[in-house]
């Protein structure tokens, strides 16, 4: 336990400023916490769906959780269920393998909910494209509000990502 | 010769990986395969192809491995009704390649499992997807996968269903558990959610488009995968790149494989209720992809290895900068090492958890660092050194016990043998101008072969190119195929809740393996 204790201290607190939602909107994380809390209850809750991804844009989104990101700092958590969520990350071009279990998932989110697709292939379909076995880009399946460029995108691209999707909804 | 049979006449194949070649026949294929597995061999890898435009027809392709090197057996198959005898008798790792193979190519084997495994319901039956003739229009179908599981019957016995989405930030697979109360009885898994058509996409695109395509086949394998890629192209071409490229890639390897066994060990903490390993361990990975970042200008360093060498250099200053991160990584996971032996709540999830016998992983041909945590002494970066890893002389890690505690081990081992060897290789790269010999265009009607250590385990990449030297068939062969069966077996007579924890201590590809 005392090195445990140790580490910690040692570590320090390795968060990082928030990144801005984009230059236009100027959200600071304390107020867009206001605003989460208004709007979305306690939190934004996030349900990630692979549609058929590399695996590469899953590591950047698990790495927004690490300690430098810390996402859950700023109110923003995954969940299990997409019946407990207000936004639906989606990356990967989409299987057509994935097409049902994507729609089925989409369907089964209250509204208000809010689409953030993750990635250059869940924008146009990426390298993979369109073919016999994938549909290409997720706005071919489901609406989406936000695209999130890269291959993989950064954590902190996926931050702003987010971020701007979740003003764009306060505001409206 | 690597093996001996009657009227077998194999040719040497050019590059890294020492590998030979040879056509059989129809009677040769199972005597072959018997001999090879009685000797101690495995099978790495089978597919097939539709060359019915330049020759009589189908053809069957294997890799076949043993202490001396690569084998890679042809089998002709007819135009019409192609046939093959089953292996997977021999090589149960061959069962779901075979299904695999007749689902994308409708070359048939006559194992006892004959149901599909790649199609769910995105092409319609009796249609192969990797025929040169395939219209992807006229195949669509609109029918829902009904897959026939395995029923288990019996008192008290209960299904779960998992997936294919799952709960957390992971790949989409579907896992079918028979229980009675909280002990696992059987677990089926039904795989081909993630199959976006990679190899077809290869047969369109140039030798430079295939690099990236192949770097994205896993990307948490982006490295090994272009590795195998390149190393295939270059055994085709007969070139080799120059030394400092080779140097540079062994040093991304081992990047890839640090900076993968540093999340791995962060997330089976979180999976035994630490999450204080997981907090810690992915400061230790978040700093390395910060170098990678600043150093190679790719958090995972895509897109750098390329036919006929790399894309990137070290600058000099870099090197100071890759020693003192060894230094900081060096102390910080030895402390922690030291945590997750000391602390009696992780060892009591980890011991005993998830046990692979040494004879079951022998026989199922478990391979990669699982394999090396059962008694599976193969290295690829050991037993087929090629440069730069035949001057680094690298310290294989094995373990005996096959349960979740020595698949931790092994990453911890391996984790710190990466560490000394990119100390090595940053000590003795040579400077030199020359990072890339171009390759444009491949010989016509080549074959080649690539294969890479990669962190999860052996990763293959073959290429055929066509009379005028395109690319007519890629296919990428991941560790995860061997593996994933094995899981099955892992989790028998376990409880529900460590299936996390013993899936995690696998950690296995559903990209690299759904193509
Ligand atoms: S955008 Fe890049 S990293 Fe993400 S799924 Fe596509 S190929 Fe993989």
């Amino acid at each position: 336990m005392y090195q445990i204790l140790k580490q910690i201290i040692k570590t320090g607190i390795k968060t990082e400023p928030a990144p801005q939602a984009n230059e236009a909107m100027r959200i600071q994380p304390q107020l867009l916490q206001q605003k989460i809390l208004d709007t979305f209850g306690h939190a934004l809750n996030i349900r990630l769906v692979d549609a058929g991804s590399c695996n590469g844009c899953e590591m950047e989104i698990n790495a927004v959780n690490n300690a430098y990101y810390n996402l859950e700092g700023l109110g923003i958590k995954f969940v299990a269920s997409p019946r407990h969520a207000d936004m639906l990350m989606v990356t990967g071009p989409v299987s057509r393998h994935m097409e049902v279990a994507l729609r089925r998932t989409f369907d089964a989110m209250p509204d208000p909910r809010l689409v953030v697709a993750i990635g250059d292939c869940a924008y146009d379909g990426g390298i993979f494209g369109e073919g016999y076995a994938s549909c290409g880009k997720v706005s071919n399946i489901i609406p989406v509000d936000v695209v999130v460029k890269g291959c993989p995108p950064t954590p902190v691209a996926m931050m702003q990502g987010i971020l701007a999707a979740m003003s764009h909804f306060i505001k409206e | 010769m690597p093996i001996i049979h009657p009227g077998l006449q194999l040719t040497p194949l050019h590059g890294a990986a020492p590998a030979w070649q040879g056509f059989i026949g129809q009677d040769d294929l199972q005597p072959i395969c018997r001999s090879v597995c009685d000797s101690g061999g495995r099978l790495v890898a089978l597919w097939g192809s539709d060359e019915r435009a330049s020759g009589p027809g189908f053809v069957l392709h294997l890799v076949l491995l043993n202490e001396t090197g690569l084998i890679c057996l042809h089998l002709p198959l007819s135009a019409v009704q192609p046939a093959y005898p089953d292996v997977s008798e021999i090589f149960p790792a061959a069962g779901r390649m075979q299904r695999a193979a007749y689902d994308l190519l409708g070359i048939a084997h006559n194992g006892t499992d004959q149901r599909q495994w790649l199609r769910h319901a995105a092409w319609r039956s009796g249609s192969f997807p990797l025929c040169k003739d395939f219209d992807a229009v006229q195949s669509r179908t609109d029918e829902l996968d009904n897959y026939p599981f395995v029923q288990v019957a019996g008192h008290g016995v209960h299904e779960i269903a998992v997936g294919p989405v799952h709960a957390g930030i992971i790949e989409p697979g579907h896992f079918r558990f028979s229980v009675v109360g909280e002990k696992v009885l059987r677990l089926e898994e039904r795989f081909g959610y993630t199959h976006k058509g990679i190899e077809k996409r290869f047969e369109s695109m140039s030798l430079g488009q295939g690099a990236k395509l192949a770097g994205r086949v896993s990307g948490d394998s982006t490295v090994a995968y272009a590795w195998a890629y390149a190393m295939a192209t270059e055994s085709i071409a007969g070139t080799t790149p120059p030394d400092r490229a080779l140097w540079l890639r062994a040093l991304f390897l081992e990047r890839e494989r640090i900076a993968n066994h540093l999340g791995d060990l962060g997330f089976l903490g979180n999976d035994v209720a630490f999450s204080f390993g997981l907090t810690q361990f992915w400061i230790l990975k978040e700093q390395v992809l910060r170098n990678n970042a600043a150093l190679f200008e790719h958090r995972y360093l895509m897109d750098t290895i390329c036919p006929g060498g790399v894309s990137v250099d070290l600058a000099e200053s870099g090197k100071q900068i890759l020693l003192e991160e060894c230094a900081m990584l060096e102390r910080e996971a030895h402390l922690l090492r030291n945590i997750y032996e000391e602390h009696a709540s992780i060892q009591d999830r980890y011991m005993g958890t998830g046990y692979v016998a040494p004879k079951l992983a022998a026989q199922l041909g478990l391979c990669g660092l699982a394999g090396r945590a059962s008694s599976q002494v193969w290295d690829a970066r050991v037993q087929f050194a090629c440069a730069p890893y035949d001057q680094l002389d690298v310290r294989i890690a094995v373990h005996h016990n096959g349960d979740v505690a020595a698949r931790v081990i092994v990453r911890f081992d391996e984790l710190f043998e990466s560490l000394r060897l990119q100390r090595k290789i940053v000590s003795k790269l040579m400077p030199s101008d020359i990072l890339m010999l171009p390759l444009e265009k491949l010989p016509g009607n080549g074959f080649g072969l690539g294969l890479v250590e990669g962190w999860r385990g052996e990763v293959m990449v073959a290429i055929h190119t066509d009379a005028q030297g395109n690319l007519a068939r890629v296919h990428p062969h991941d560790p995860s195929w061997q593996n994933w069966p094995v899981l099955e077996h892992a989790i028998m007579n376990n409880v529900v809740p460590d299936f996390p924890l013993i899936n995690k201590s696998f950690n296995l590809s559903y990209s690299g393996h759904d193509l």
